[in-house]
């Protein structure tokens, strides 16, 4: 993954966030993607977004696999420490991170051929533990950095930029994730920062595996007429079902002035996300309303988006494994080995 | 020669029937009677219903290798009668169950053939559970036969069944059947037979899995991913049991310690870097084919430098396999693991004594090489039950956790760089995730600098790969020293590893015996000590013993130590089975008098 350092050039009155930190302290390197592609306005919202939440860059972990979507951990919060592991297995070592240290944030991102096709397993299973991850899944319908295979998002019908058509049946992330039981999952549109950074708080806010599936046009192999992946085509089928706003715990709610009726979900570090439906009768706690949904609006060929569900009361990975408070790899070897007492008491079982 | 405490025997049933427990019990108390013993289950890939055998080796030497011969077999299915029947050595004996009659063609003039209806006897006394009880039964005939310790014996069946009246009562007057049988009917005891030894006071009956098991306990590890797989499953399960017991905070309850069973080996080999990254000591257990799926995972965590230690519990490849009978096959996939330029450490446990304190070393490896670290064990180590000095600790001992700055380090750096060669041995400092932003670097497989920058750049990305390779040579140089054991004018070298080393230490006995001079190096690890390139040199014939097809570990040596291959004779057994003296003494002399000639 390759990245350009950035001028270390900070205008004096930039806004400060309540850690004394500019937005400019949460970028990284110089993004190496095309002009024009969707992840780097999915980098932007996740800056924008950790800013806000005054996210101390140091207690945050970034997390990816291989691709195009998975380079843009390098150009985001340059202070936190990141791993760009092999294709497709982002989750099993964020599974392991997350076990031996669960204090830390943790924030994968990664796209649809590495988490639809090669991880495709891997996503599964770290949803079913229900690892506590932010779970960012830019998603093109293309392999950009092969240039313009197929892949297993790319919807029937869709054209490649040479012209020939997708047959396969597509994986659509967020009915996986419903049926796998995820515990918060939704959609969102990169070119959309409106919904998309309040989406990425509360996914951050949420204790559990938080899915974000984010429909980001690929400029070079994905963006042309025929394409369901595209800036065009996105915009004029994407149905919003829930428009969110994030309300951190810390600071006072900023909704728009003419906010209709809403619905508050609390999350699980105390925070909240209001939720507003859009035909105001939706309800995000329902799985089977989600799935419903997502299906229906995929019958007409368009695109849900917002957050579809969410379930704050299910346990993580460390509620199903009951380990203690203290990030294991923080436990001092003298509470971890029993001592030569304990292993000559033992030595009698085998004899 | 006395046959007193000197023999073995093989009990043949089918699986699933209860009979290991019988098996285990027996041999048990001979152990307690304190006589050496030595137990090989050999078993087939399934849960019920097909043929399996237990051998039982009794040595007042101490010889803990499959035996050369077997002088009792224990017939108790008639599936495999015939071959149980070819099994007995010459004027050996043969007990069977002879509720049915055994096909008279069977029948062989230099045997022995003893009857006992084990069947018939259960059905007559018992209305229930008389399977299980005809396992008891065959042992009671056993303890007549071998005149085991009785009081030893009874007792030890209380202690097994006692919490259950009714169980107890039933066990004993199933043992009663075959013991007052056996003595009444047949000749007790017979000319080999136990007498009580006091040679077993400082050791344990104990399984390698087990021993490692408690090694990652002792060691700290916190984190264990694995995807069951026979023969390493019973690592985790007894990793699991000894945190139950030791890693549960006595006021919350919670637990110190997060075993992740894992949709697959890659994903376990991912949990464990990602764990150790984190820097927890964490681990997976896996076998073979595990390894094969790892490679990638494996490649990534050399090239990045994280610590995680991998139990290889090797069984027969390729491919599935036999994976319930032992080989050593998989030494070159584990010590090239993964594509590009690798190569790893490779510690190789001799018997669950090794399993435990190289359980220890692997992760004080790991840590201080910032590598992935492999323990070879293998099914014959890992499941079997082995006689070995009983497992000690010192509290002394403290986790070398290697170069890793803390936030009070980095804040007297003006500049971190991950991979930056400081005092010259190959290891760079590292960072932990969540202590400081001075720390931060970005964990990548793709190429990078000694900045941890990416690069593309070919004398910066050679820079790093030269250092890994300086790295390696700094670890042979730590890893634990191959076991010597030297005669005066030796001029046999013979070089083993591993399992192989109770075969291979009483084949030496033999061959002195017999007036050749020979010198043993075991070898403990890999890379290769300076010393093993040593031993080679002093000999001019050297044989390397070992439990797979392509003589692995020879090929090892040569790529390593530039050692000429064809001045290495092979001794190979890759039949699945633990490895005989008789193999290795045959190979050997058939080789010396090829050369007389």
């Amino acid at each position: 993954m390759s990245s350009i350092t950035k001028p270390p050039i900070r205008h004096p009155s930039l806004q400060k966030n309540a850690l004394g930190l500019s937005k400019q302290d949460y970028e990284g390197g110089m993004s190496t993607l095309c002009a024009g592609c969707g992840h780097d306005s999915v980098t932007a919202a996740l800056i924008q977004a950790f800013w806000e939440l005054d996210l101390p860059p140091h207690r945050a972990a970034k997390m990816s696999g291989i691709g195009c979507s998975s380079k843009t951990t390098g150009y985001f919060m340059k202070q936190s420490h990141g791993f760009n592991s092999v294709h497709g297995r982002m989750p099993s070592v964020t599974s392991g991170a997350n076990a031996a240290n669960r204090d830390l944030t943790y924030i994968g991102v990664s796209g649809d051929g590495d988490s639809l096709s090669i991880g495709l397993g891997q996503m599964a299973h770290a949803i079913r533990r229900n690892v506590n991850m932010l779970y960012v899944l830019e998603n093109n319908g293309v392999y950009g950095l092969t240039k313009g295979q197929f892949s297993a998002s790319a919807d029937v019908g869709s054209k490649s930029k040479k012209g020939e058509a997708n047959e396969q049946n597509p994986i659509d992330p967020l009915l996986l994730a419903l049926t796998l039981g995820a515990t918060f999952v939704a959609r969102s549109f990169s070119g959309d920062k409106q919904q998309l950074i309040p989406i990425i708080k509360a996914g951050l806010a949420h204790h559990g595996f938080a899915l974000i599936d984010i429909i980001s046009p690929c400029v070079s192999f994905n963006d042309h007429e025929g394409s369901t992946k595209s800036y065009a085509h996105t915009r004029a089928q994407s149905v919003e079902l829930v428009e969110a706003d994030f309300v951190p715990l810390r600071r006072e709610i900023r909704l728009p002035a003419q906010h209709p009726a809403v619905s508050v979900v609390k999350l699980h570090d105390g925070s909240s996300v209001c939720l507003r439906a859009t035909d105001g009768s939706y309800d995000p706690n329902d799985r089977d309303t989600a799935y419903q949904h997502v299906r229906a609006c995929q019958s007409r060929g368009e695109v849900a988006t917002g957050l579809l569900f969410v379930d704050e009361a299910a346990r993580d990975l460390h509620d199903m494994n009951r380990t203690v408070a203290t990030p294991l790899a923080e436990l001092p070897f003298e509470v971890l080995c029993p001592g030569k007492g304990a292993l000559d008491t033992l030595m009698a079982r085998y004899r | 020669m006395s046959a007193v405490n000197d023999f073995a025997l093989k009990i043949a049933t089918v699986n699933g029937t209860g009979s290991a427990s019988a098996n285990g019990l027996l041999m048990q108390a001979i152990f307690r009677m304190g006589i050496p013993v030595t137990g090989k289950n050999i078993f087939p890939s399934n849960i019920q219903g097909l043929p399996t055998w237990y051998e039982i080796r009794v040595s007042k030497d101490g010889y803990t290798a499959r035996p050369p011969q077997i002088d009792l077999v224990v017939a108790l299915n008639p599936e495999t009668y015939a071959k149980d029947v070819a099994t007995v050595r010459a004027g050996g004996y043969l007990l069977y169950d002879s509720s049915w009659p055994m096909d008279d063609e069977l029948a062989r003039d230099d045997i022995t053939i003893l009857g006992v209806p084990f069947g018939r006897l259960c059905i007559e006394t018992f209305e229930r559970d008389r399977t299980l009880l005809r396992n008891i039964a065959y042992l009671g005939a056993l303890a007549a036969l071998l005149e085991a310790d009785l009081p030893l014996v009874e007792k030890m069946l209380s202690e097994r069944y006692g919490k259950k009246k009714a169980l107890l009562a039933a066990n004993q007057t199933a043992f009663r059947l075959g013991y007052d049988h056996a003595k009444t009917q047949l000749p007790c005891p017979l000319p080999f037979h136990l007498d009580r030894m006091d040679a077993t006071g400082g050791s344990i009956l104990i399984d390698g899995n087990t021993a490692c098991a408690l090694g990652a306990v002792y060691a700290g590890a916190t984190v264990g991913a694995w995807y069951p797989i026979t023969p390493s499953t019973s690592l985790m399960e007894a990793f699991k049991a000894f945190c139950q017991k030791y890693r549960v905070d006595a006021e919350s309850g919670l637990n110190k310690y997060c075993i992740l069973q894992a949709e697959d080996e890659l994903a376990a080999a991912g949990i464990a870097i990602g764990a150790g990254w984190m820097g927890a000591r964490a681990f997976t257990n896996t076998s073979g084919p595990g390894i094969s799926l790892m490679q990638e995972f494996i490649g990534l965590a050399y090239y990045t430098e994280i610590p995680a230690v991998f139990f290889d519990v090797q069984r027969c490849g390729p491919a599935t396999g036999m994976p319930t009978r032992t080989q050593q096959a998989d030494l070159m996939s584990m010590a090239y693991a993964s594509h590009g330029d690798t190569k790893h450490i490779v510690l190789f446990p001799a018997n669950p004594n090794e399993c435990f304190e190289m359980s220890v070393t692997a992760f004080d490896l790991a840590d201080r090489f910032q590598t992935p670290v492999f323990v070879a064990s293998d099914l014959d180590i890992g499941m079997n039950d082995w006689m070995v000095p009983r497992l000690e600790w010192d509290d002394a001992y403290r986790p070398d956790r290697g170069k890793v700055l803390d936030a009070a380090a980095l804040e007297k750096v003006k500049k971190f760089s991950r991979y930056l060669d400081v005092d010259g041995d190959g290891i760079a400092a590292r960072t932990l995730p969540g202590v400081g932003g001075k720390g931060a670097y970005f964990v990548r497989g793709s190429g990078h600098d000694k900045h941890a920058a990416y690069t593309e750049d070919s004398d910066a990305y050679q820079e790093v790969v030269d250092r890994l390779a300086r790295k390696s040579a700094t670890a042979a140089l730590a890893v634990p020293s191959p076991a010597f054991d030297r005669q005066d004018g030796a001029d046999i070298g013979v070089v083993t590893l591993g399992g192989c080393d109770g075969a291979v230490r009483e084949a030496i006995d033999r061959l002195r015996e017999q007036g050749h001079r020979v010198d043993l190096m075991r070898i403990k690890a890999f890379p290769f000590a300076p010393a093993v390139r040593e031993f080679l040199d002093q000999h001019a014939t050297t044989f390397v013993v070992e439990q797979n097809r392509d003589a692995q570990l020879r090929a090892m040596l040569a790529i390593e130590t530039g050692a000429p291959r064809d001045s290495m004779m092979p001794i190979l057994d890759y039949s699945g089975l633990p490895l005989t003296a008789t193999r290795v003494v045959a190979a050997v002399a058939s080789h010396l008098s090829g050369a007389t000639v």
